[in-house]
């Protein structure tokens, strides 16, 4: 079938996540890859996002799409609903940012030919003109600080958009009266030229918020969104997480996650538990035994029969004790405010001591209004507007050339003031994959390793390809094999070269491990342990050097988390339950220490919510993607004193940019006050403050070194 | 004097133009994917 005859309203839409795509190569590759297949009309890459969106006849599954993609070497996943188009922030801005620098640089020309020496009636025209593009302008691009403003004014609050409002409403209204008079002097460009600042400061601010966001998005849903349900008379469908309904009978192969609590009727096989619990020794589980939602099965297929699904899973239980807890953070005033709360009042009593000194120095009351006026302009905080967006700005763009993606804008300030970090085990302090023993995989010679990464290969199994892989990391090229057969829940079965090879579970299935067998020779046993990450201990080195104390808080047994605190130095918690971590973080933040918690696992979700500030591995469950402020790529976990040095950096210049911000409006408002600002002036000293503090804030583009 | 009457229309009109072209923009996605179509550029269209 091709593309045309499909006929455009019956399509069917698909929208994938690809987080692999990082270059015009890639792109080409998938939309060519999708468009060929038989029944796709259109395939529509966005790289921003890192997502694909895909046309296709109703009859396509969006399996079939994912194998697809998986064929070109590209791993995908399909994005729930709720997810497909998260909301940006930038793009609201843009419309009024453009009608902002329009209407400032037209009014600027005129302004420039009063300021020159137009006098009489071109001056009047030119008032006029910059009043019919301004006030139109003002109103419509200055919405997103007024609103915000009247919503902090209604609840008895202030934020920096109560004086920025108040000084551009202001300026507006005296110039449009200064028009209508003939009088000397108009603000419009001013006025103006302060919301185009600020406005993109905002912008780039939003834009580097949606990034980190896409970015996060692209790596979330990595739990099984469906099952195959097997029907009473025998036939197999595909069914969704939430169409899955108590009683139906799943079928989860090797290497494929749960979609819901269940019970298993058929099969025995090892579950991963390790983003549920943080617990790393695989769980044994056989007919009767209850299995949960978001675990991984790593041994044979299973028959499951669901028990509870969508809303009702342990997982949502999580997500409800997560709701609780996010109280916290809501209650963090962010700087900038914090600011305005000590500025606002400081520049209106100023406005007023001054109207009242003219008045009494016998100026008339239209003179003492018009000076009271120019001091509320030139205090209009443009600079301090600036002052923090810009400086994280720079900063997360650091971050994230760095591979740490910040997602919420209060985020680099909460870290700044940690002194105390709570790390999680499991996928955390350690890789969260269980990894073949260095010095056995060493000890093989180099035929043994040839043929254990073909057998490798061959599987799905989680130990082959991990085993797989770090064969391939070592340098060693695959053997060829005959006849090869994978047995669910023995092991892979080969012959090479004549002799009859098998890479399998072991005999004694105590520990975490595979057994190599070559014909007759003795059995070589690979075990299997979860490795602490490269550098960690540097990491902690370096936290220990920034003043912030570490511990381990695990919910993973005892004996495994003193085996961590061992090779770490650090002190651990074992068996710690969701609701004890939060209470943990409780506990210290009554104390009076300011807490980051690093995690992965849905079982940190909690605790990453109530901590002042949290971090996650990019590989981390969708919960705790969810619930952290910022997210690491990289492997290393050198990112988190690397996080924390960027946060108190960015943390001084913001302080440096006030202090610059402040000490303009000290040399600025003797001269308001003794009546001898002129607009031109006002233009000026407001770009130039601007423009120091932009230019000191980028000095951060090194943050994250 | 007189030139002014005509010179300033035109110069706004310009930049009601070049508004206008980014409200166009704007609304026909062409701000979706800047990161795409940084890259989409390079992509040989050979078929």
């Amino acid at each position: 079938m091709t593309a045309a005859a499909i006929r455009a309203d019956a399509l069917g839409h698909t929208v994938l996540a690809v987080p692999g795509m990082h270059c015009a190569g890639c792109m080409s590759k998938v939309e060519r890859g999708l468009s060929a297949l038989p029944g796709v009309a259109e395939a529509r890459v966005n790289l921003t996002s890192r997502m694909v969106t895909v046309d296709h006849d109703p009859a396509v599954q969006p399996r079939q799409l994912v194998q697809a993609l998986a064929d070109i070497g590209f791993e995908s996943q399909t994005r729930r609903e709720e997810l497909t188009a998260p909301p940006s922030a930038a793009k609201p801005l843009l419309a009024p940012l453009a009608v902002a620098g329009f209407a400032a640089m037209n009014v600027m020309l005129l302004s420039v030919s009063v300021w020159s020496g137009a006098e009489g009636s071109t001056r009047e025209l030119f008032h006029w003109i910059s009043a019919l593009i301004g006030v139109p302008a003002i109103a419509y691009s200055g919405r997103p600080f007024f609103s915000s403003a009247l919503g902090a004014l209604r609840k008895g609050r202030t934020n920096m958009d109560v004086p920025i409002s108040i000084g551009v409403l202001i300026a507006t209204g005296l110039s449009l009266y200064e028009t209508i008079t003939l009088g000397e002097h108009a603000w419009f460009d001013g006025a103006l030229m302060l919301i185009t600042f600020l406005l993109a400061g905002r912008v780039l601010d939003a834009m580097m918020r949606d990034r980190a966001r896409a970015g996060v998005d692209a790596l979330l849903s990595q739990a099984a969104q469906g099952a195959m349900v097997a029907a009473p008379d025998g036939t197999m469908a595909w069914v969704q997480a939430a169409n899955l309904a108590p009683g139906q009978i799943m079928r989860v192969a090797a290497g494929e996650r749960l979609a819901a609590d269940g019970e298993i009727v058929s099969g025995n096989s090892s579950f991963d538990q390790s983003l549920l619990t943080g617990e790393t020794a695989p769980v044994l589980a056989r007919a009767g035994d209850k299995v949960l939602a978001g675990t991984l099965n790593l041994e044979a297929p299973v028959d499951v029969r669901v028990s509870h699904a969508g809303r009702d899973t342990t997982l949502a239980e999580i997500a409800r004790l997560m709701e609780a807890s996010t109280q916290n953070r809501s209650r963090y005033v962010r700087i900038a405010d914090r600011a305005a709360r000590l500025y606002a009042p400081a520049v209106h009593t100023l406005a007023a001591i001054t109207v009242l000194g003219w008045l009494l120095a016998g100026a008339s009351v239209y003179k003492a209004l018009v000076i009271g006026v120019a001091v509320l302009i030139i205090t209009c905080p443009c600079a301090l507007g600036l002052a923090v967006p810009v400086a994280q700005v720079v900063a997360s763009g650091a971050l994230m050339r760095a591979g740490i993606m910040v997602k919420d804008g209060s985020a680099l300030e909460r870290l700044a003031t940690v002194d105390r970090a709570l790390l999680d085990k499991t996928g955390t302090l350690t890789a969260g994959k269980p990894q073949p023993d260095p010095a056995a995989l060493a000890a093989l010679t180099p035929q043994e390793s040839a043929i254990a990464l073909a057998l490798a290969s061959h599987s799905r199994h989680p130990l082959s390809r991990n085993l797989a892989e770090a064969l391939i990391a070592k340098g060693v090229r695959a053997a060829p094999l005959e006849q090869v057969e994978e047995r669910p829940g023995e092991g892979v079965f080969a012959i090479c070269n004549g002799t009859a090879t098998a890479l399998r579970r072991p005999d004694n299935a105590d520990a975490m491990g595979v057994a190599l067998q070559l014909g007759d020779a003795p059995i070589r046993l690979l075990p299997f342990a979860d490795q602490l990450r490269p550098d960690a201990l540097a990491a902690l080195a370096r936290m220990q050097a920034l003043g912030i104390e570490c511990s381990i808080l695990s919910g993973d047994a005892p004996e495994a988390v003193a085996a961590i605190a061992r090779q770490t130095g650090l002190t651990g918690q074992g068996n710690a339950r969701p609701a004890d971590k939060q209470d943990a973080i409780q506990r210290l933040r009554d104390a009076g220490r300011k807490v980051l918690m690093v995690g992965d696992g849905l079982n940190d979700g909690p605790a990453l919510a109530a901590a002042d500030a949290s971090m996650a591995p990019a590989s981390a469950s969708d919960v705790g993607l969810q619930a952290a402020d910022m997210v690491f790529v990289q492997q290393t976990l050198l990112a988190l004193p690397r996080a924390i040095k960027a946060a108190r950096s960015t943390m001084s210049v913001v302080k440096q940019n006030f202090a610059l911000a402040i000490g303009y409006n000290m040399l600025a408002v003797p001269l308001a006050m003794a009546g001898m600002v002129t607009p031109l002036i006002a233009a000026a000293a407001m770009s130039l403050s601007s423009l120091l503090v932009v230019g000191n804030s980028l000095r951060l583009v090194r943050a994250a070194k | 004097m007189t030139g002014l009457v005509v010179l300033i229309p035109i110069a706004l009109g310009l930049g009601l133009l070049g508004l206008a072209a980014f409200f166009w923009a704007l609304r026909h996605g062409q701000f979706d994917d800047p990161d795409g179509s940084a890259a989409r550029i390079l992509i040989d269209e050979d078929d």
